[in-house]
């Protein structure tokens, strides 16, 4: 009961960041209809960001209190992935779009490989550790010497989750943005007709994607404590794998996918095999996909002739 | 200038405006990771140091590229749009398509003779191995992909998997039982085919994207249990010691009753590798054979209907099911093949052979060469992995950059980009027409336009 409650908390911890990163891939995949392969690195690319940015702000200008320095880290984090991001759909998306379908998903692959790739050249390929960022947690209960414990970092992680999703959702639900963006997913050439600006809308789903990608890495970095150039790729695929279960082009489901593929992993961890966890994650992909492929809260893909 | 008209004000205002532009974008993109590198002190703590000569480098050059491209290149492409579309292909183009594919089968047989001929005995080995023998491993995975992507329309992430069931079948079935190379050759082909149906059988009834992540899932799943399968497969130790493939039974070692001996000549390594390149040199050319064959078989004709539209397929009555799963076996037998020549080729297989990159790497040189295409294919695999290889040679860069600059590190990182602009620049890929293999009174090819896109 006691390892089965830490590894609730454990499970919706990860959930979190997994559901962070689905996001990014049910919003884009809502508006052009494309698996944006590149979007597992970006956020591996964020962590690096802000790896760096907090570097720079402890060790070069010295500021002491941590809640400032992160703050400031997930801004900056969250600036330049969006700037990234936004050069990304520039260059490498766009003029792939109404092209045929594989184009954008190999271009997407090869971004994928270049910013692994320029991660690697730029900062070598070794893992960066840092110092923990923050320490100390509850104490929720003790029985039979197991202390079930919630550290301040997962608390962190759990407040700042749940304050962006609210803000993100009021900024697709109640904004002109939003609205512009659900008509862009219902149907493009319409959204023209009436006097939507489609390039600029999904370009900003680009960089809203990235913000959030953004503060994923963040919390990953925060969480672990460590991170490497190879690092985007298996949380990318389980983030994809939780846009997948939520239903894909749901928003509400890709963050439940996402704690519902945190716990998966966590709880096959500690039950059954943490050698074999990252199967379980890619077979729950499977399974879902061919009994289940619109997902918990996906609309049914109707085939038209 | 094309015409030598002289820069106006305004667009030497518009092009030294997007040059800034560019410039600033460069500086905010690269300012992160390459203004400032994380290193390892001597205490072993992380620490952060700044590049600015480096960002500043190349955000100057950037800006100055983009500033040569808005006053030089520009006009001309404008110029050339306005240029009328020539009108008829010259007969220099049709015989250069009639006759490459003869010309190229010929080079591709007699490379190694002229390789020791130009190179000598010492030299060749590099060239041999490292370019042929590498290339060729990739034309035939993507001929053997081609037929499930490019044929049948399914887009599969997971390639890697029937690949890594090959070399894995030749690995320990060579190593527990002793069997010989050319007995298990046909047999790992045929252990991949069954995984492949097996793995097809539940996925088939998905579509596009959909169909391309539950490969890789799959593809995954199979690397991750090689990992932690210890017991049968020693995990990332990778198996040693793979037994090497005999002519005829007669090994290729130094030994009195090597190769080398046996026709009393002296030994070098250069007999196997020459032997190794003609194996997967037969192996490729016996794929793409059967590719071309079975395009005119009933079921090749099948999987190029499904591929151009699944429903009126279904709705003529061809079981879509069994077409999907034919080219599903067909292409994981071939992958079981060049697994197996991988495996007797390296001696040595790990885990790490057989990551998502390379179905990643396969996939994209079927894309690349335009889907469907042979030669395309071919062309594709020889730019991309010959391109990488090539990496390798360029120490001439080392006088440039200094005595710690190693071009080998850039090579994925060019790879992944070459990627993106390949797609830019050509999307339907390299060679995007095609022969149609069933015709109505006269053959004509059909421009990529009107080619369906594969919606399986």
């Amino acid at each position: 009961m006691e390892v089965f409650l830490q590894q609730l908390i454990n499970g919706i911890t990860l959930g979190s960041i997994y559901g962070l990163i689905a996001i990014g891939y049910t919003m884009v995949f809502g508006i052009i209809g494309m698996v944006n392969f590149a979007h597992g690195d970006l956020f591996m690319v964020s962590a690096f960001i802000a790896l760096i940015a907090f570097l720079i702000l402890t060790t070069w200008l010295g500021i002491a209190s941590i809640a400032l320095a992160l703050f400031i880290v997930l801004i900056v984090a969250m600036l330049f992935t969006s700037l990234v991001n936004w050069v990304i759909e520039r260059v490498a998306y766009r003029p792939l779009r109404g092209s045929f379908r594989l184009a954008p998903l190999i271009s997407a692959i090869g971004m994928s490989i270049f910013l692994s790739n320029f991660v690697q050249v730029s900062q070598g390929p070794r893992n960066k550790p840092i110092p923990p960022m923050v320490q100390g947690e509850f104490v929720l209960l003790t029985r039979n010497d197991y202390a079930v414990t919630l550290s301040y970092k997962q608390l962190i992680i759990w407040g700042v989750t749940a304050v962006l999703l609210a803000a993100f959702w009021y900024l697709v639900a109640k904004t002109k943005l939003g609205r512009a963006q659900r008509a862009c997913e219902q149907d493009q050439k319409m959204a023209a007709l009436v006097g939507v600006d489609v390039d600029r809308t999904i370009s900003m789903t680009f960089v809203i994607a990235a913000a959030l990608a953004a503060v994923a890495g963040t919390m990953y970095l925060m969480y672990y404590g460590v991170v490497t150039f190879s690092d985007g790729f298996v949380p990318g695929v389980k983030a994809f794998t939780a846009a997948v279960l939520g239903g894909i082009g749901s928003l509400p489901g890709a963050v439940i996918g996402g704690i519902l593929i945190g716990l998966i992993e966590t709880m096959w961890s500690a039950y059954f095999s943490i050698d074999y966890k990252d199967v379980a994650a890619f077979s729950v992909l499977a399974i879902t996909l061919i009994f289940l492929p619109q997902g918990l809260f996906g609309r049914p893909d109707v085939e038209k002739v | 200038m094309a015409d030598g008209a002289p820069v106006t004000r305004v667009e030497l205002a518009r092009a030294l405006r997007d040059a800034g532009f560019t410039a600033l974008l460069t500086f905010g993109l690269l300012l992160p990771l390459i203004g400032f590198q994380t290193v390892t002190d001597f205490r072993n703590n992380l620490i952060v140091i700044a590049r600015w000569p480096l960002l500043f480098a190349i955000v100057a050059i950037v800006g100055a590229g983009r500033l040569a491209f808005s006053l030089a290149v520009e006009p001309r492409l404008k110029q050339r749009k306005l240029r009328p579309i020539a009108a008829a292909p010259s007969p220099w183009h049709a015989a250069v398509a009639k006759w490459f594919g003869p010309f190229a089968i010929g080079f591709v047989i007699v490379y190694p003779p002229l390789v020791i001929a130009l190179n000598g005995f010492g030299g060749a080995v590099k060239w041999i191995d490292n370019f042929g023998i590498q290339i060729l491993i990739y034309v035939m995975l993507g001929w053997g992909l081609n037929i499930v992507v490019g044929l049948a329309g399914l887009l599969d992430l997971g390639y890697v998997a029937f690949y890594a069931v090959g070399a894995y079948s030749y690995a320990l079935l060579a190593k527990t039982f002793g069997f010989s190379f050319w007995l298990l050759l046909p047999l790992s082909g045929i252990l991949s085919s069954f995984w492949g149906v097996l793995l097809g059988f539940p996925v088939l009834r998905l579509r596009g994207d959909y169909l391309a992540i539950v490969t890789l899932a799959f593809g995954e799943i199979i690397r991750l249990v090689i990992i932690n399968w210890v017991d049968l497969t020693n995990g990332y130790a990778g198996i040693t010691g793979i037994p090497r493939p005999t002519l005829f039974g007669i090994p290729f070692t130094a030994d009195d009753d090597g190769f080398a001996a046996v026709f009393g000549l002296e030994f070098s390594p250069l007999y196997r590798v020459i032997f190794l390149y003609y194996i997967i040199l037969s192996l490729a050319f016996l794929t793409a054979f059967v590719t071309v064959r079975l395009r005119r078989l009933p079921v090749g004709r099948a999987w190029e209907a499904l591929r151009e539209d699944e429903i009126a397929c279904r709705s003529l009555g061809i079981n879509t099911t069994n077409t999907k799963l034919t080219a599903f076996a067909m292409g994981a037998m071939f992958a079981g093949f060049a697994g197996s020549f991988f495996a007797t080729r390296q001696g040595f297989i790990s885990p790490e052979s057989f990551t998502f990159l390379e179905s990643a790497t396969i996939l994209s040189i079927v894309v690349l060469g335009g889907m469907g295409s042979q030669i395309g294919v071919a062309i594709a695999a020889i730019v991309m992995i010959g391109g990488t290889e090539i990496m390798r040679e360029l120490d001439f860069l080392k006088q440039i950059f200094g005595p710690t600059f190693d071009p080998t590190q850039y090579r994925m990182l060019l790879f992944g980009f070459a990627m993106v602009l390949i797609m830019i620049w050509r999307p339907r890929g390299l060679i995007a027409t095609r022969e149609p293999s069933v015709f109505l009174k006269e053959r004509k090819s059909i421009s990529a336009d009107l080619i369906g896109e594969g919606h399986g």
